[in-house]
């Protein structure tokens, strides 16, 4: 060890060590501090020794947590010393203690300077360690000719390349516009990749990746170099490197640098290169399953690490299907291992895995594990993984049990989870819902488990979904009314049970366990338990009560007249029961109805979910922002109210058609666009136009053009880059799942794999529609932003109605046929309330833009339309007509379609009966 | 990058701290109260790994003392704990058996070695010999250059 260093300085320690109280300690220090002060001040003839001492004593000082604001000038004293201990300390004092001084600046500048000249160096060692510790703006101005040079210089010592590339970063990390970098050294930069030393090799691609994060294209040549040494030294046995093998790894530092470094670019495009590359990721991946070689943890660790750095390689490449379902089972067993650390890391990893198409279905396979894991881990940080993974595996095939699963564990969760749980929970369960009775269910029974854990938006969206859906309204009203009989009932039952019969009461009226009295007694029996925001939310509740059930207005009436609302203290519940009652009194029913009416459609944007999961967790959710552009959620303070929401949603459902109209020629969208377009806000894309943006986030922007020829449909795709960048690697499939394979056949022409910033690509293709359908095809885009992958799926909005021609006929004709098609399976009618103000020609307009004819003066009732059409399919040609009744005074339409082929009139249903 | 390192006791006395990004003092002493706290409620059997604001904290206790680093997202948690574990073999190879007290007591020499293997939050050294030798030359320039025999004092 070290010959016997300062002895003031252990005596010192030991003094401080021994003191028995904080009081003895600060004593002892400020004893020392006075004493080192005058020393300071009265010798001047110190001797470097003594002044290396008293600043070492005074860094320690300073490590145990006390401010030292003097000795920097004897410290930067030191420097010129030219003793190298002497310069070590007063280096140590600089990095330790001064890390962003001021006025001694320039003065250490000069001596960092002096150091980096020397012809000794250990002295140019200690110079660029320093400026490694604390390099700012100024050391970067100051050195940026003198440490590159060290760093590709010949005749520089392997010691003094490392420190200087190691240097170099910490400047250019600091202030990389400073640096200058002369592009001649590029080459050589790179080529420190293939040093002999490993030591340089290491030091270096720490600073190589940093300069290619910056300049990809600049240091592109450092992918073929990374191959290379990284395929030499996973091919090598570990007894090649010396003392560079680390627990029988074979340089694990290195080599997992080298992987990183891999991950800022594309695959290689060079397929020896390439192949090359497989082969190595392919020999970490069959080192894993052979023995260990020693049972330290060390062995294994840094062989895993190795593995799993392997593996985010394989993940962000996301194209060699083999690797990628490799990775998975060797993850799996991980998910068994003894050691917490491993299970731990390889849940992380598959949820990478998860979201590639490759090995989605794999990691599939570990359900069961994974669900164990959350019931049996002890650990809460794995748990917390196994979460993120059954979020990141659930699918439309999975979704009921993984929900099922997650509501069963949140009863006994950490409460430190629960709110993410919860808004996990609610994503899957409305993304994958099949049938929203069941979502219903799910959502509520959130509710009622963790409702301290239910954050706002996930009520407020359980409300958006039941508006939006009329098929789920009148369930929505029976499973709330349900949920408020119980005895204790979490308040946000009672906000989204309040808003939800406010809504929809009246559908579950007539039930004579739930007339409208009860439903009002209901509520007000909760009524006095809640909070001020909630009890505001029931006002408005009981002022919908007064339009649906006028009956029971004066009980209302009471209500709001009571003291405690009229007269309340708050001033929100005053205001609303006084302006409540006010209009109550002055309005006649049918102004009232037209103040109190059903709330509209919110429009279909971004769940506000995704939104709060993000901020949660800025990194996790990077296959969540497929969905669709960020959010600009109205409504995030109050609950969602009765007239303000509609007006700005519907400002936003305006403004984004205007971009829509970037995309479409002005010929295709005739005027008709602009007298529809504030209703078509809702509208499922592409069901009423022949032109339309399908799908758009902050980067793409994807709008379709299409028509028809017999069962033949000619489609333009249109991919829009809305960055300045180039998007590359691009590709976009459209997969036909199921049944759909047998029902259309695609056919489309191949895209350029660029798309220039700002600019967009055009592809087109047929589509022949062979039998009738149901599903909706998907759509899958994939590219490289910015390197890193993007990847959209989503339903491609192909329906039935596209192949629909118009059929023209008399009224004589019409009834015929009508009378025919008479068979139970030929007819569907539904009866639903009317989503928009019921125009004559808004409707009219839609059935032609439906595809079929809309046949004036066929029916006897004016008011009625009604119409004909066929479907071209190449087996058979169906015919369909249909009858759309409005009742203006009830805001309700009846529409009955009927069909040739059994079937067909549901699924036309399906498509129209919430567009009216 | 590793971001920090911070050595301390069981009983929560930091020992040694080496930042390898600018922070004020106020931040730092507030940073480290965090994770001392945070470490030192983690229990046997636990993962070594926590999550921390936006960063990963490793952490591994060697007899009295917990070694513990703060690296970025991307970086690898695995090999950041055999970081540790190189920079405990080269105290243990350098002090011979190494103990708290003697990074106390040298603490000028183990902010030496981190220099020598980990710069501006970036292995540079690997190799235990290579570092060693660094190291141990600086101590022989130190016995030419210590004047002995002197009688020290304060």
């Amino acid at each position: 060890m070290r010959g016997d260093a300062m002895r003031g300085l252990a005596v010192f320690i030991s003094d401080i060590r021994n003191c028995k109280s904080r009081e003895a300690e600060l004593r002892r220090i400020n004893k020392e501090l006075t004493n080192i002060r005058q020393r300071f001040r009265a010798d001047k003839t110190l001797d470097g020794y003594q002044k290396k001492k008293y600043v070492c004593k005074l860094l320690f000082i300073f490590l145990l947590g006390h401010d030292i604001d003097f000795g920097y000038m004897e410290a930067v004293n030191l420097l010129s010393s030219n003793k190298y201990t002497e310069k070590q300390i007063g280096y140590l004092f600089i990095s330790v203690i001064m890390n962003s001084s001021t006025e001694m600046k320039q003065l250490i500048i000069q001596n960092i300077r002096n150091d980096l000249q020397s012809r000794n160096p250990i002295f140019i060692n200690l110079a660029l360690q320093c400026v490694a510790n604390i390099g700012d703006r100024e050391m970067a101005i100051a050195f940026t000719n003198d440490i590159p040079r060290l760093l590709i210089s010949g005749d520089t010592l392997d010691a003094v390349k490392q420190s200087a590339a190691l240097c170099l970063l910490r400047l250019h990390r600091t202030s990389s516009d400073s640096l200058q970098l002369n592009t001649e050294w590029t080459a050589r930069i790179i080529h420190l990749l293939n040093d002999q030393h490993l030591g340089v090799a290491t030091a270096a691609v720490s600073l190589i990746d940093a300069l290619v994060k910056r300049n990809p294209d600049e240091y592109r040549g450092c992918v073929n170099l990374a191959v290379s040494r990284l395929s030499r030294i996973v091919t090598s046995s570990y007894t090649d490197f010396q003392d560079y093998t680390y627990y029988f790894v074979p340089a694990p530092w290195l080599c997992v640098k080298l992987l990183r470094l891999l991950q800022n670019y594309p695959p290689p495009e060079d397929p020896s290169v390439r192949s090359r590359l497989n082969e190595c990721l392919d020999t970490i991946l069959n080192k894993a399953q052979e023995p260990l070689k020693s049972k330290k943890v060390q062995h294994s660790n840094a062989r895993n690490a190795v593995l799993f750095e392997a593996i985010n390689l394989i993940i962000h490449m996301d194209c060699e299907s083999s690797l990628l379902v490799r990775a998975c089972n060797q993850l799996g067993q991980f998910l068994q291992n003894r050691e917490t650390n491993l299970r731990y890391l390889a849940l992380e990893s598959m949820c990478l895995l998860a979201a590639s198409e490759f090995s989605h279905e794999a990691v599939k396979k570990h359900q069961e594990t994974v669900i164990n894991a959350l019931k049996s881990e002890r650990d809460v940080s794995v748990r917390q993984r196994a979460v993120d993974l059954l979020y990141a595996m659930c699918d439309r095939s999975n979704a009921q049990d993984l929900v099922q699963e997650m509501l069963a564990y949140l009863e006994t969760a950490d409460y430190t989870i629960r709110e993410e749980m919860v808004l996990k929970i609610a994503i899957l369960s409305e993304k994958y819902a099949v049938d929203y009775s069941w979502y219903l269910d799910v959502m509520l029974k959130l509710i009622r488990i963790a409702g301290d854990f239910v954050s706002e938006e996930v009520w407020y969206r359980v409300i958006q979904v039941v508006v939006n859906r009329t098929d789920v309204q009148s369930y929505a009203a029976k499973i709330a009314f349900e949920a408020l009989q119980a005895p204790a009932c979490h308040e946000n039952m009672v906000k989204v049970g309040g808003y939800i019969l406010g809504e929809y009461g009246n559908l579950i009226a007539l039930d004579p366990r739930s007339t409208p009295m009860i439903q009002f007694n209901l509520l007000h029996s909760k009524y006095h338990l809640c909070s001020p925001a909630t009890r505001c939310l029931i006002l408005s509740t009981y002022m919908k009560f007064m339009n649906l059930f006028p009956e029971i207005k004066h009980h209302i009436q009471e209500i709001l007249r009571h003291d405690s609302n009229y007269r309340s203290s708050d001033v929100e519940i005053q205001q609303r029961a006084t302006e409540y009652l006010r209009l109550s009194e002055i309005c006649n029913p049918t102004v009232l109805a037209t103040i109190l009416e059903i709330m509209p459609p919110y429009p279909e944007k971004q769940s506000p979910l995704l939104v709060r999961l993000k901020q949660k967790k800025p990194l996790m959710e990077a296959n969540g922002a497929t969905e669709s552009q960020p959010a600009a959620s109205g409504n995030t303070d109050d609950g969602p109210k009765l007239t303000e929401t509609a007006i700005h949603l519907n400002q936003q459902a305006q403004h984004q058609n205007g971009l829509l109209v970037s995309l479409d020629t002005p010929e295709s969208n005739g005027h008709h666009e602009e007298s529809t377009s504030h209703h078509s806000s809702s509208a499922k894309k592409f069901l009423f136009k022949n032109s339309d943006i399908i799908f758009e986030n902050e980067l793409i922007q994807v709008g379709i053009k299409g028509e028809s020829t017999k069962s033949t449909l000619r489609i333009e795709l249109y991919y829009g880059n809305k960055t300045n960048s180039h998007l590359t690697h691009f590709s976009a499939d459209i997969f036909t799942p199921g049944d759909l394979q047998t029902a259309l056949r695609m056919n489309f022409d191949p895209i350029k794999s660029t798309i220039d910033p700002k600019a967009q690509i055009k592809q087109t293709g047929t589509i022949d529609c062979i039998k009738d359908f149901a599903e909706l095809p998907t759509m899958n885009i994939s590219f490289l932003h910015n390197n890193m992958l993007q990847k959209i799926d989503y339903a491609f909005p192909l329906y039935l109605n596209k192949f629909i021609e118009k059929a023209e006929m008399d009224s004589n004709n019409f009834f015929l046929r009508w009378r025919n098609l008479d068979k139970p399976n030929q007819e569907c009618q539904k009866i639903f309330p009317a989503k928009f103000p019921m125009v004559y020609n808004d409707c009219n307009q839609k059935l032609e833009d439906f595809g079929w004819s809309s046949l004036v003066g066929i029916d006897v009732n004016a008011e009625n339309f009604c119409g004909a059409g066929i479907i071209n399919t190449s087996t058979q040609p169906i015919g369909c007509l249909y009858r759309l009744e409005p009742n203006k005074q009830a805001k309700m339409y009846r529409l009955t379609i009927r069909s040739s082929k059994e079937g067909v009139a549901n699924r036309l249903m399906e498509l129209l009966e919430d567009q009216f | 990058m590793i971001q920090f390192i911070l050595l301390f006791s069981r009983q929560g006395k930091l020992r040694l701290q080496k930042w390898y990004t600018s922070q004020t003092d106020k931040s730092k002493k507030k940073i480290t109260r965090e994770i001392i706290a945070a470490v030192l409620s983690r229990k046997p059997k636990m993962s070594s790994f926590l999550e921390w604001k936006d960063l990963k904290i490793v952490y591994k206790r060697y007899a009295s003392l917990y070694f513990c680093c703060a690296i970025e997202q991307d970086d690898n948690e695995l090999l950041t704990l055999e970081t540790i574990h190189r920079y405990v073999e080269l105290l243990d190879k350098y002090f011979g058996s190494v103990c708290e007290l003697d990074i106390i007591f040298n603490f000028e020499k183990a902010y030496f070695i981190f220099d020598e293997f980990i710069l501006g939050g970036e292995i540079q050294e690997t190799s235990k010999k290579s570092v060693l030798k660094a190291v141990n030359d600086q101590d022989v320039i130190q016995e030419v250059e210590t004047p002995q025999g002197l009688i020290d004092e304060y």
